[in-house]
This record gives structure tokens, C-alpha cells and sequence, in this order.
């Protein structure tokens, strides 16, 4: 069966956290919040392999998880509100980790958003981005 | 006989309630946010509430992946404000109205919304976070100053409750609020928002316009704020902006007109843009 296009596919730079990201992600996101306790945060401290292991992920999902590749994360049904809590494991403030993601430096997001954040304009098309 | 009285819209950034926690509120990035919420806390004082129905959304704390009510109504006699990963907030625990709210839950399935019952519920700083907005800094051993029914509503995962069904929520709430015999006075929180994206490359979007607009709508023309689809809270106000729908159900709680008498707009705090509403009900 293949995945049918949804209407919320076509926006540029997001990933939409819905049942298929939530069901491939499942696993990936408990772990990810096992790290909200400081049980589980000691548990990946002591042994990275072992505290994943516990958790039945794809070998790319721990793949992403080692690489800290926080847009893969999210490609592979990770939600931000998981995956931010490896931030916080890191000792990454949230503002920091959306600077990462969206590819900027923290001093050049931070500005961004201080004028006032990423305009809407040519960015709410995933054709507005292919231009550029 | 209970009233509605208020409805008020908050948006429950972390970074306001650590900035509170950190008494670092008078620095030149947060002045502006709460310069915004002065008048909110002397209106509180003088409008005070018994009890604050306060609809948020719970961010992987109380709920993780392996359970997601849509709605959820807080029933326990109180709530302990959780360790998110840095730490309970220090603000005191929040007590709720046992009977109203059991009385609430009853009436809601019986109107044909099948919320879940939390008898055991530890919250977030979606709820905390408007509560200290509205009642000022508070320690743990201090009292909020008034009881909290909670009702917590599924963001994370798409699809959220739509709109439309957000707003009739919030009638439902006000049928089971005007049949509670207590002369209390309640208010209505509809919390989150205002437009941000919190991830991947599309990060920090904000949308000033779409904002106010939705601000106007909301108020006086909720006919039409109940119609906005989901694609255009994604795609316009970021993927978390989609929080808003929340504010439906304060407004759905609310008489078809009701007067505006505060309102506040910034940009940022943190990634998000903070708007924040007072409509008093003259029910």
C-alpha cells in the first residue's frame, strides 16, 4: 500500500507529526522521553548501546540518535517534543536546537527571531523553496 | 447559580515561566512581555475567580506516546507540578473543585462528548505558565488564590480536535457550568499559541497578521474562527500554532458578543509570538 499524498504535505521545511510518524516514531520517542527521568538520563550516561537497546529502534533511528541529526529525528517519526529532551541530555537549550535544525547559527536565529521571527513569505509552499 | 464571567487566551511559553522562576522579568528581552500582563493581574484581583477552567495541552509529561486523550478533564483533588527534565517548576500545587469537576465530567459525556477521566495527573507548564501570567510569582508554599479544573487537549499528535469541535466543546462546558448550583464565579482559560514552529528547518516562523486577524475573528465573529481548517493553522502560524484551537474552547464557553478589554501582542519569547486576551461575559 502506498502512502497517499495529504494536503499538509505540501509545506516547505516541516515535518507533520501524524499517526504514520507517530507508529514509525514510537519507540524512537520513548526513548526519547525515558531521558526526562533522571534514571534513564543515568542509564544512556553509563551506556549509550545498552539504554538504546532497551528501546526497539531501527538501526537508523540510533543511527540519528549517535550522529545527533536532529532533522533525521524528526524524518524518521521522531516529535520535537521527544527529540528535545536528547537536546536537553546534550545540555542544548531549545532556541539553540531550532537554530541547528533550521540550519542557522544560534547568534543569527536568535536575531531572526528578536526582529520578529521567520516571515511566512516564501514559506508556505514547498514550490516557494525549489525556487530559491 | 456558577457563572462564567471571563475568558481570557494565554500563551504558555516555558522561557515566561523560567524568566518568572529566575525573577529576571525587568531584563531588556522580557520587559516588553510583561509590561503586557500588568494589567492583566490587577483586572484578576479585582474580577477574582473561584475557580479557572483552564484548557492546555500536556507536552510529553503526564502522557507520552503511549496514551493521547483528545480531551482529557482533570478529576484528582489536586495536581503536583511535574519534573519536565530540569525540575518542578517552584509554584504551588494546583487544587481543584472535585465536585464541579466531577459534575463537569458527568454533564459532558451525557452532551455527547466522550472526554477521558484523569484521576491521577501531574501538569506541565502548558498549565502553570497562565496561571502565573494571571496571578503573579507564587512559591510552593503558597496557595494559586484559586481552584483550577484542567482539561488538557491533544496538540502533538495530528490531527488536534478541529476547531469547530473545539468551539462546541466549549459550549458544552458552558451548559454544564450554568447548571452547577453554587454562586461561584468561574473563569475560562484557552492557552498556547500564538503562531510558532518549533522544528526542522522551518523553525521560528511567525505570523504578526495572521495573529491579530485571528485575534479579531475570535472575538467578534467566532462564526468564522471556528471554520479555520488545520492546513491553515500548519501552514500559516507554524506546526505548533495549531495550538490555538485551544482558544476555541474558551471562546465557545463564551455569549456570542463579549467585550475586549485587554489585549497583548509580542514578539518573541523564545521561538514563539505571545498573545494574550481578556473578554469579559456578561451573561
Amino acid at each position: 500500500m502506498t502512502r497517499k499524498e495529504k494536503e499538509y504535505d505540501d509545506i516547505p521545511g516541516t515535518f507533520v507529526f501524524d499517526a504514520d510518524r507517530s507508529r514509525q516514531g514510537y519507540w524512537l520517542n520513548q526513548f526519547c522521553i525515558s531521558l526526562s527521568k533522571e534514571e534513564g538520563r543515568q542509564a544512556f550516561r553509563d551506556d549509550p548501546e545498552a539504554h538504546m537497546a532497551k528501546y526497539k529502534m531501527t538501526e537508523e533511528q540510533k543511527q540519528a540518535i549517535r550522529d545527533r541529526d536532529w532533522n533525521r529525528l524528526l524524518e524518521l517519526g521522531g516529535n520535537i517534543y521527544y527529540t528535545s529532551k536528547l537536546g536537553a541530555f546534550d545540555g542544548i537549550v531549545f532556541q539553540d536546537l531550532a537554530a541547528m535544525m533550521s540550519g542557522m547559527s544560534r547568534e543569527d536565529y536568535r536575531k531572526m527571531m528578536v526582529d520578529g521571527g521567520r516571515s511566512p513569505e516564501g514559506n508556505r509552499y514547498k514550490s516557494e523553496w525549489e525556487k530559491k | 447559580m456558577a457563572k462564567i464571567t471571563a475568558g481570557i487566551a494565554c500563551s504558555h511559553v516555558p522561557a515566561i515561566g523560567v524568566a518568572m522562576d529566575q525573577h529576571i522579568t525587568d531584563q531588556p528581552y522580557w520587559q516588553p512581555v510583561f509590561e503586557g500582563f500588568e494589567y492583566s493581574r490587577e483586572w484578576n484581583k479585582k474580577n477574582k475567580p473561584d475557580v479557572v477552567f483552564l484548557v492546555y495541552n500536556d507536552h510529553c509529561t503526564a502522557f507520552d506516546a503511549s496514551v493521547i486523550p483528545t480531551f482529557a478533564l482533570g478529576c484528582a483533588a489536586e495536581f503536583t507540578p511535574a519534573d519536565e527534565g530540569w525540575g518542578p517548576r517552584p509554584v504551588p500545587v494546583v487544587k481543584n473543585h472535585q465536585e464541579f469537576a466531577s459534575h463537569i465530567a458527568q454533564s459532558l459525556v451525557l452532551d455527547e462528548f466522550d472526554i477521558t477521566i484523569m484521576n491521577e495527573m501531574d501538569v506541565d507548564h502548558g498549565l502553570t505558565v497562565p496561571l502565573s501570567v494571571m496571578f503573579g510569582d507564587k512559591t510552593p508554599e503558597d496557595d494559586w488564590g484559586t481552584l483550577v479544573i484542567p482539561l488538557a487537549v491533544n496538540v502533538v499528535q495530528y490531527p488536534a480536535p478541529t476547531a469547530n469541535r473545539c468551539y462546541a466543546l466549549g459550549q458544552a462546558i458552558r451548559r454544564a457550568v450554568d447548571s452547577w448550583d453554587e454562586d461561584i464565579n468561574v473563569h475560562i482559560y484557552g492557552t498556547g499559541g500564538m503562531s510558532h514552529q518549533l522544528q526542522a528547518e522551518r523553525a521560528g516562523l511567525i505570523n504578526a497578521t495572521w495573529d491579530q486577524q485571528f485575534m479579531d475573528i475570535l472575538v467578534n465573529e467566532p462564526e468564522k474562527a471556528r471554520k479555520i481548517s488545520h492546513v491553515e493553522f500548519l501552514r500559516e502560524t507554524g506546526s505548533e500554532g495549531i495550538e490555538m484551537v485551544m482558544w476555541l474552547v474558551m471562546r465557545g464557553a463564551l455569549d456570542e458578543k463579549v467585550t475586549e478589554v485587554h489585549r497583548h501582542y509580542h514578539v518573541p519569547a523564545s521561538n514563539t509570538a505571545v498573545g494574550h486576551l481578556i473578554l469579559e461575559n456578561h451573561a
